[in-house]
């Protein structure tokens, strides 16, 4: 029965017309409108593509596909409405704010849209010769240089396309580098609070990963790290600011450390947003640190991506950089790749991806970083951790804030679960912002924090936003203490209620089976 | 800054309620010799819109967009046509500015699409599931590779000579840390691919047989025969397809017995982007969906028995399993993915097939133009959209010399292959449905001048 929205359908929605004016024929609920999948709606024989020729017949023999691939088309109209529909499903900054910790959730300028969009950009081949496409490399090198003056680094590699590739590259160098002086250290030292990645990074490139202890203020146990050091420790992953939203006060002193032991130090820079313009890592010792565009730079978030994780380094690994990268000559730009790197870059570790990287990606991180210049971005930090600040200590008498009394945060805000009535949880809470309008803060990491809720508001959000936000999750961390049954099945009011997902992980349907 | 909302007003307020004195009390943190007191010397400060336009346009007109006139470049990036619907809703700041759907009753859309992405891609491989997406296709094969490894605790790999040299190299290289063997080589100048050779050096030590299909010379051949040989000595069988549009004609590497199959997807709705961001395919049989990487979404109910969708299976991913994890893979490509899903909507089935047998027709008229200039020939005994030309001179300053011509002729072998001279007069052309009968006119009277 096509009248009826598979999409919304629910079993007493049998018999609409009937007696009772509320029940639902259709699914939707005047603006919150439900949508069925493609493959419920669309059809074999349908397309939203008119092509001016006929195809000739093809001569494939074997080859040639016989049977149907059961893919649905629709026409354009439909396409729009479907698309349309979906969107109004998700949260996004665009409708408000969307404190991620960790995540940097911060305006996306639609001039970067537009200036990706130019055709010399996106509509330029990666292998076009050389002299065609002077422009994009320009590009790819003007955001090079600000990212090394930024950062104080020696030299970056522009290739990685997310903050996990970048860390891959980054750990790839100090790989390089210890093979060329002739070292076979296998540990690499990450702290508890890191991000899941740091790990996983360093046990997919063949490392043994162990853990560095934290301070009861949060950071990294300096003595419990010098202690480990020793010829076996290839380096630390260690992220700075970390995860807990504190700045890590013996940067210097750790990188000191490390290199007085033979090892290297990679800063994980997914939260260089809050230092950006303030702080330069290449000051702290750091060896190598990615630098997620799509955070600090603004680049959009798209739903999961695509991301873009160049990767700063140390005159140390710089010669360990991974190809193609551009180089300037006067006026000119040369891609140094696999034929001239035995000449200009024969310790190279090799190559990560197809191509140049996100090139979509570093035409609107440049163009963001231009139109803030090096006063807006000090700005930009300034800012973010004003806001993160403002969010603690308006909160932190109605929710337990673990390292509030070991000095100010930088551009997040952590709070636990601690004091919550029995029974309620970080979940709940989360649960119920979204039911107040707003996407929930991150929750339950970083680890060490029981039911952790990291709340990073970013520079791009007003004081009245701050605000509104700062009287919803009070409302809400109140109600949770004193045990309102109602938090328990929030959200109410969302496009779906809570989501059972031991379900989908028990009877896994991962793809559309009509 | 026409960024940042903040008043000074609103400043000295909420540093009130901190109770700090100024901005600088907020980094008391940052040891002193790590402050910068001003902004970074040499750089400059902000600038307009109508500034930042101006520069970055100049810039962008320093680059020859590929529809200023006649171009043949393919090699693992294509030029198709995207409606301008697909660019127009991604643009949906629902789409463009949300995060990745951590939390499910306010993420529906991106779920569902990813949902539908899925499952578009499984049926268009011949699989039974994909996921979420992965980077692109370089770093989906690699990926592929490290999987085949965990399924069969084996750790040889043979790559295919016809795979795209950037994905061999992305695997070479992260084969040197890994452990991993691997074999390979150079294509050599032959009209049908190696995969015959391949499949008699299959041993117990193998775990998975890499091949290309269509091949990076263009060559297609059938992989039924190296499936079973893969499958008899219990390797697995890696297909990559680097032009998506070819399955809309030729069978698919899931038909032909393909155990993992990994692809780039920016041939739909993506563009060309000067090589990224694109969207890795990777799909796979069922049974080994445990050991897949990246994201994957799933059909489930809300707590009311409506339908919805959600992350899943995440115990393989490193937000959970850290350093256990099947990759270290985090962000996935969602908007191209969305990009690549609403291109395949339009199309559909019959749009899809329509595409390809235009793509199919227009190259082989191509092919049969380009073979009459004088000393060039055609190496492929069957292609789809994209071919070998053989040259009677290196084909890399040819390249240039059709430039300065206005035609963007192709990819020299000797760009993909710089230390392999035996294929320095090997020419690699792709033809899509944006090439026109006159663009292939001029290409072949502009090479017909160059050889002259």
């Amino acid at each position: 029965m096509t009248a009826l929205n598979r999409a919304g359908w629910r079993p007493e929605m049998n018999s609409a017309g009937g007696a009772d004016d509320t029940v639902t024929f259709t699914g939707n609920r005047a603006l919150m409108l439900e949508e069925p999948l493609i493959f419920e709606i669309g059809g074999s024989e349908t397309t939203g593509v008119d092509f001016d020729e006929d195809a000739p017949a093809a001569d494939l023999g074997a080859l040639a596909r016989t049977a149907p691939i059961g893919l649905p088309g629709l026409s354009e109209s439909e396409t729009v409405r479907h698309y349309t529909r979906l969107s109004r499903q998700n949260y996004a900054i665009d409708l408000g704010l969307f404190p991620l910790g960790s995540c940097t959730m911060k305006h996306n300028p639609r001039l970067n849209e537009k200036v990706a969009r130019m055709p010399g950009f996106a509509d330029a081949h990666p292998l076009q010769p050389q002299e065609t496409v002077q422009g994009a490399y320009a590009v790819i090198h003007e955001l090079a240089e600000w990212l090394i003056k930024l950062t104080g680094m020696h030299s970056v590699a522009m290739s990685p396309k997310a903050g996990a590739h970048g860390e891959l590259c980054g750990i790839l160098c100090i790989k390089a580098a210890l093979e060329a002086r002739g070292e076979d250290r296998r540990v690499i030292l990450v702290p508890e609070s890191a991000h899941g990645t740091n790990p996983a990074t360093a046990a997919f490139a063949g490392f043994t990963v162990e853990d560095i202890p934290a301070t009861p203020e949060g950071r990294v146990d300096l003595a419990a790290l010098k202690a480990r050091l020793g010829p076996d420790v290839a380096g630390v992953m260690i992220t700075n600011p970390n995860t807990c939203g504190l700045f890590e006060r013996d940067m210097k002193a750790i990188s000191d450390a490390v290199h007085a032991a033979g090892g290297y130090v990679y800063c994980d820079g997914a939260n260089f947003n809050a230092i950006v313009g303030r702080v330069r890592p290449g000051d702290l010792g750091v060896d190598a640190m990615h630098i997620n565009l799509h955070k600090t730079f603004s680049t959009p978030h798209g739903g999961g991506g695509p991301g873009s994780g160049p990767v700063v380094l140390s005159e140390a690994l710089a010669p360990f950089a991974p190809l193609p990268f551009v180089t300037r000559q006067g006026d000119d730009f040369r891609l140094i790749e696999e034929e001239n790197a035995s000449e200009d870059h024969p310790q190279t570790f090799g190559r990560m991806t197809a191509f140049h990287g996100q090139m979509g990606m570093f035409t609107r991180a440049l163009t963001y970083i231009l139109s803030h210049g090096a006063d807006g971005l000090k700005q930009v930090a300034e800012d973010a951790v004003l806001n993160a600040n403002y969010v603690l200590r308006s909160l932190e008498d109605v929710l337990d804030a673990p390292f509030a009394a070991s000095g100010p945060c930088m551009h997040e805000a952590l709070f636990s679960d601690k004091g919550l009535a029995e029974g309620f949880s970080t979940l709940d809470i989360a649960k119920g912002l979204i039911d107040e309008g707003y996407h929930p803060m991150t929750v339950y990491f970083p680890l060490v924090v029981h039911g952790a809720m990291l709340v990073e508001p970013t520079e791009t959000e007003s004081k009245a936003v701050l605000d509104q936000f700062i009287g919803a999750l009070r409302s809400i961390a109140l109600r949770a203490k004193n045990g309102d049954p109602a938090l328990k099945s929030a959200p109410h009011f969302a496009p779906r209620a809570r989501l059972d997902e031991t379900l989908a992980a028990r009877k896994p349907v991962l793809a559309w089976e009509g | 800054m026409r960024y940042l909302p903040l008043t000074p007003d609103d400043r000295a307020a909420m540093l009130d309620t901190i109770g700090a004195s100024s901005i600088d009390d907020l980094f008391a943190d940052v040891p002193a010799e790590a402050r910068l007191d001003g902004p970074i010397a040499g750089l400059p400060n902000h600038a307009s819109e109508l500034a930042v336009e101006r520069h970055m346009g100049a810039l962008a007109r320093r680059s020859r967009a590929a529809g200023e006139g006649p171009f043949f470049l393919g090699a693992g990036a294509y030029r198709h046509h995207v409606p301008a619907s697909v660019d127009h809703l991604i643009q949906r700041g629902e789409f463009l500015t949300a995060y990745t759907p951590y939390q499910p009753e306010i993420a529906q859309g991106t779920l569902q699409m990813l949902f539908e992405f899925q499952s578009q891609v499984a049926r268009l491989l011949g699989t039974d599931v994909a996921n979420a997406s992965m980077y692109d296709g370089s770093t989906a094969c690699w990926e592929a590779i490290v999987m085949a490894r965990r399924i069969t605790k084996r750790a040889k790999a043979l790559l295919s000579t016809g795979l795209h040299p950037h994905y061999r190299s992305v695997a070479r290289t992260m084969a040197k840390y890994t452990g991993d063997v691997l074999v390979d080589g150079d294509p050599t100048l032959e009209a049908g691919t190696d995969w015959a050779a391949l499949a008699g050096s299959i041993d117990k030590e193998v775990s998975c047989v890499v091949v290309q299909y269509p091949d990076i010379l263009g060559r297609i051949d059938d992989m039924t025969k190296l499936a079973e040989a893969c499958q008899a000595a219990g390797a697995l069988l890696i297909a990559v397809v680097t032009e998506p549009v070819a399955l809309g004609l030729i069978k698919s590497p899931g038909e032909m017995g393909a155990d993992i199959v990994v692809g780039e997807g920016q041939s739909l709705g993506v563009g060309l982007q000067f090589g990224g961001p694109y969207v890795g395919l990777f799909a796979c049989k069922t049974k080994y969906v445990r050991q897949m990487p990246g994201r994957l979404c799933g059909e489930t109910v809300d707590a009311n028995g409506k339908r919805g969708f959600v992350l899943t299976l995440s115990t393989r991913e490193q937000h959970i399993r850290r350093e256990k994890a099947t990759s270290n893979i985090c962000t996935n490509s969602g908007l191209c993915a969305l990009a690549f899903s609403i291109h395949m909507t339009l199309l559909g089935e019959a749009g899809l097939r329509q595409l390809a047998a235009i793509n199919h027709g227009r190259a082989k008229a191509a092919a049969a133009e380009l073979a009459k200039v004088p000393g060039v020939s055609v190496l492929n005994a069957s292609f789809f959209n994209e071919f070998t030309l053989l040259l009677p001179t290196a084909a890399r300053p040819v390249i240039h010399k059709l430039a300065e011509k206005d035609i963007l002729g192709g990819v020299s072998l000797g760009r993909l292959y710089p230390d392999n001279a035996g294929l320095e007069n090997g020419l690699v052309v792709a033809v899509t449905e944006t090439v026109t009968e006159a663009d292939i006119s001029a290409f072949a009277a502009a090479l017909k001048e160059v050889l002259a």
